[in-house]
């Protein structure tokens, strides 16, 4: 069977307390297990490739079902992994390697970019915000200018009109939302070691109302946890119209690539 | 389907959509046999958009339309 198995990876990480994975399964419920090279650790658990292969990862990523349940199940290793070392890198889901000596060999290579981002990321936790903007308090339209005319005019001038003056309080509002996501993140960044936008959710997905303006991942030192918890009820509570929402703890999932600082604009 | 989509983790609840924005456009990226292409990702999104489409069609017929 060895052939047809591979080795996903979840984490590497340095100073790892190898008992605190005892008894850790992963994706498809393998025990997780360790390969080492001079001071990296990463974690590893066997998949079978007729599930895990290239060919049938690439079906399977379009079974949503399938793909939350490996998805969280990549996460709750990369979670613990977290917990159990000085510094974990987490993997971009679904790498999988053919043996053991190739993550050695990966580790090898890759060690300048790992130590690079095992410094980054020690001491630090990865926090996320969204924000979420209600377009009608921000279009905070004069309602003289939605009554329309009175009196003359016809109906069809009074729907012209009030369908002007509704195009125009939703651009206002989306200027208001834009600019105001963009002070977020810039408050929020100057908090944090480093700062990351990603694309904003569809509400559909969500299930939250409003438009998600921002959608940030804040690294920040554990020592000003605290401070960015506080500016996000400040904040929450200066801006009209914006709801913020704070999540995490996560694993430094958006500051674990190589391209960190360069800043990823919503698409 | 959004009620998976808004399943509860055991130990930490997390809502799927937080997760996906991560583990698909995060995390270091090592050329292993098998990784995710962008190209990989862009067909997530594809899927997803896929269900959000199939969801409003099916609450639409649901609606009575």
């Amino acid at each position: 069977m060895a052939d047809t198995s591979g080795g996903w990876l979840y984490a590497v990480a340095r100073e790892l307390d190898t008992d605190a994975l005892a008894g850790l399964r992963g994706v498809a419920g393998a025990p997780v297990y360790v390969v080492r090279d001079a001071g990296l650790a990463a974690v590893v658990s066997a998949v079978d490739l007729a599930e895990f292969g290239a060919e049938p990862l690439r079906r399977n990523l379009e079974d949503l079902d399938w793909l939350a349940v490996t998805a969280r199940a990549h996460d709750a290793v990369v979670t613990t992994v977290g917990a159990a070392a000085q510094a974990a890198v987490p993997l971009r889901l679904a790498t999988v390697c053919l043996g053991d000596d190739r993550v050695r060999d990966l580790l090898a290579r890759r060690r300048p970019d790992l130590e690079s981002a095992l410094a980054l990321l020690t001491g630090r936790t990865e926090w996320g915000v969204k924000a979420y903007a209600d377009p009608e308090a921000l279009a905070s339209v004069n309602p003289a200018d939605t009554a329309g005319p009175s009196g003359k005019g016809g109906a069809g001038t009074a729907y012209l009109l009030r369908r002007k003056a509704q195009l125009s309080a939703r651009e206002k509002a989306e200027r208001n939302a834009a600019a105001h996501a963009d002070r977020l993140h810039g408050e929020l960044a100057a908090l944090a070691t480093a700062a990351r936008r990603h694309p904003p959710q569809d509400p559909k997905l969500s299930g939250r109302k409003g438009w998600n303006v921002l959608n940030g991942a804040y690294l920040v030192d554990d020592a000003k946890a605290d401070e960015l918890a506080a500016a996000v009820d400040r904040l929450g509570a200066e801006l009209e119209g914006v709801r913020l929402e704070l999540t995490g703890p996560w694993p430094a999932y958006s500051f674990a690539g190589i391209e960190q600082g360069a800043e990823q604009e919503p698409r | 389907m959004s009620a998976e989509l808004e399943a509860a983790a055991p130990e930490r609840r997390i809502a799927l959509v937080d997760l996906l924005d991560r583990v698909l456009a995060g995390g270091v990226v090592l050329s292993g046999e098998v990784t995710l292409s962008i190209a990989d990702v862009d067909l997530v999104h594809v899927s997803l958009r896929a269900l959000i489409t199939s969801a409003s069609t099916l609450e639409r017929s649901l609606s009575g339309e």
